[in-house]
């Protein structure tokens, strides 16, 4: 380390031997410092995070008894064997594919607008982005409660479906109102990584590709989709992670009939009151998360 | 990228369309919102004139104001605390190297990527369970409210806030770091006088991020409120479900407005200083 290194150079313009013992020694009060200056959030986050997430893991082997407790003797499998009745599955394979549906959406109407974006000039770029960060940020509740209001009975969608002459038309309940709601909230998390992938690509290689007379899919193909590949791979998670685990979206614009994962979790803990599964719900959902986390980092990926 | 290679003439069009729709779809829903927050007809689809009726009826409904108030108490002590640990220990990450550095790392990590229902089903689970083993053992007579609900929201903005001042210390020079401590500056010297002015962008950055982070969340605040306090948008989610009044709308486009200050504070600080949301990193503008 730096400091180190100048620490001993202050020795030695005293006159000090610089000793490999002191050398040691120098090393370990660095290493002690820095402990110490990371310690009040290691303690936190070990009290406050960790150990929350090794309750969870231990309730999701517990039983269910008939009062609705949780016992914690007789440590079994049994809640993770429910997730393959065919209730449990039909919504996981739900969650799954909606979000896999979301996230090829996302992608499809993404790319593009991020080429767009990132081939602007400067000043019109910066504008542009901000103009995207906005409702990145933006509350996200709100967001979907906007929704709401315009897909709702005598929304401003149906109003307009019925002016055009196509009758007035209700979407919300529905899985087409849950998957606008899951673009709308999670198309800037595809965007953002997108267009910083894309924005670093020299146009030299694109020039160059064209140069050799490659066709402008050949191009997009072959030279700026590969280059443009952490960009997607860390988009597609952003949006894929958030959006199998979604509880706002579905819970204000689906109905009873879509269901999904982070609904069902929440009800298993304060309706139907079944922590085991639950909990082994939330820990799959974590696995899933940890696995994406896993592909992107193989790939190279260095921050999401 | 530059955009020197423009396409064909289809291509491009195709390109603008698709950009403009886009942003037509992400900013429609939110003007129609603002729009109709101001409609004087208790049918939010239909325009009922000019009124201001609905935010004059926010301020006077106690159960939004006291909501309100439980929020603007979360957001400030969780970002006070978390942005104490969280430039801690990115200069303990950034600076240092010590031993269980990258457990640490690791575990810092976890509460940016953990999906949010995870992390409200941990919470419910530990204070329910642990709220009174930590009552016991301290003798205090805690129950699930305003203190639990900043405990949570500490412990996913710690990461936030150590995140963005990351990002700060990586790109900044240790130059300066170094010559402080070559003319026998202390260490406190050295941080006080070089390293936080230098830093302080990013502080302020992960400030404002804690501050959004925590208006914004609903799953997390839901499962470690109490039945007597509650944050806002835990109480405007639960009036949601039971249906839309234009009193939901007028909440609405306040909490919106509270989240695009806070943003738009956030990129002139961008501006000015340099702070990178997220902590992302690109490559300085090359024009």
């Amino acid at each position: 380390m730096l400091v180190t290194i100048t620490e001993r150079d202050h020795l030695e313009e005293e006159g000090s031997v610089v000793t490999p013992e002191f050398e040691k020694a120098a090393e370990r009060a660095e290493s002690r410092r820095g402990f110490f200056l990371a310690l009040p959030a290691y303690a936190y986050l070990i009290v406050f995070f960790a150990l929350p997430l090794a309750i969870v893991f231990v309730y999701s082997f517990a039983t269910r008894n008939r009062f609705g407790g949780t016992d914690l003797s007789g440590w079994n499998l049994e809640a993770y064997r429910k997730l393959g009745e065919p209730i449990v599955r039909n919504i996981i394979l739900r969650s799954v594919w909606l979000a896999l549906l979301n996230t090829a959406i996302c992608l499809a109407l993404g790319y593009p607008f991020a080429y767009y974006l990132a081939t602007r000039r400067p000043l019109v770029r910066n504008v542009l982005i901000i103009l995207v960060m906005i409702p990145f940020w933006a509350n996200f509740l709100v967001r979907n409660y906007a929704w709401r209001v315009l897909l709702g009975k005598d929304g401003f969608v149906s109003n307009v479906f019925e002016f055009v002459g196509l009758g007035s038309r209700e979407y919300l309940f529905t899985s087409t109102a849950v998957m606008i709601g899951l673009v709308y909230g999670f198309l800037p998390f595809m965007v953002l990584p997108l267009y910083a992938s894309v924005e670093r690509i020299d146009d030299s290689y694109l020039e160059a590709s064209r140069d050799l007379y490659a066709s402008g899919w050949q191009t997009f193909r072959k030279v700026l989709l590969p280059l443009s590949m952490p960009g997607v791979v860390a988009g597609s998670i952003l949006v894929f992670v958030p959006s199998l685990g979604a509880y706002v979206t579905p819970e204000i614009l689906g109905g009873a009939k879509t269901t999904l994962l982070g609904s069902y979790i929440v009800t298993q803990f304060l309706t139907a009151r079944n922590w085991p599964v639950g909990a082994s719900l939330s820990f799959v959902l974590m696995a899933v998360m940890g696995a994406a986390l896993i592909v992107y980092f193989r790939k190279g990926g260095r921050n999401l | 990228m530059r955009g020197t290679l423009k396409g064909s003439k289809g291509t491009r069009a195709i390109l603008s369309v698709n950009a403009l729709l886009i942003f037509a779809f992400l900013y429609a829903p939110i003007i129609l919102l603002v729009a109709f927050s101001f409609s004087d007809n208790r049918n939010v689809g239909q325009w009922g004139g000019f009124t201001f009726d609905w935010y004059r009826e926010f301020g006077e409904n106690d159960a939004l104001q006291d909501a309100l108030w439980v929020s603007v108490k979360v957001a400030v002590w969780s970002t006070l605390i978390s942005v104490v640990l969280g430039t801690l220990s990115a200069l303990a990450l950034e600076r240092f190297s010590f031993r269980g550095k990258k457990v640490f790392d690791g575990l810092l990590y976890l509460p940016i990527i953990i999906p949010d229902v995870t992390m409200a089903v941990m919470m419910l689970l530990f204070f329910s369970e642990g709220l009174e083993i930590i009552n016991n053992f301290f003798g205090w007579q805690w129950t699930k409210g305003f203190q639990t609900i900043t405990i949570s929201h500490v412990a996913f903005n710690i990461s936030f806030v150590s995140v963005v001042v990351r990002a700060r210390l990586e790109g900044m020079d240790q130059i300066h770091e170094e010559a402080a401590m070559d003319l026998y500056a202390s260490r406190w010297r050295t941080f006080r006088y070089v390293t936080l002015p230098q830093i302080a962008p990013g502080v302020a950055g992960g400030a404002l991020l804690a501050i959004t982070i925590s208006l914004d969340d609903v799953v997390v605040t839901q499962f470690s409120a109490g039945p007597g306090s509650t944050t806002l948008p835990v109480y405007v989610f639960g009036l949601i479900r039971r249906g839309v009044t234009p009193l939901i709308n007028a909440t609405s486009v306040i909490m919106l407005a509270i989240s695009i200050a806070l943003i738009l504070i956030s990129l002139l600080l961008q501006q000015s200083g340099g702070f990178r949301l997220r902590g992302r990193r690109s490559e300085p503008e090359s024009t």
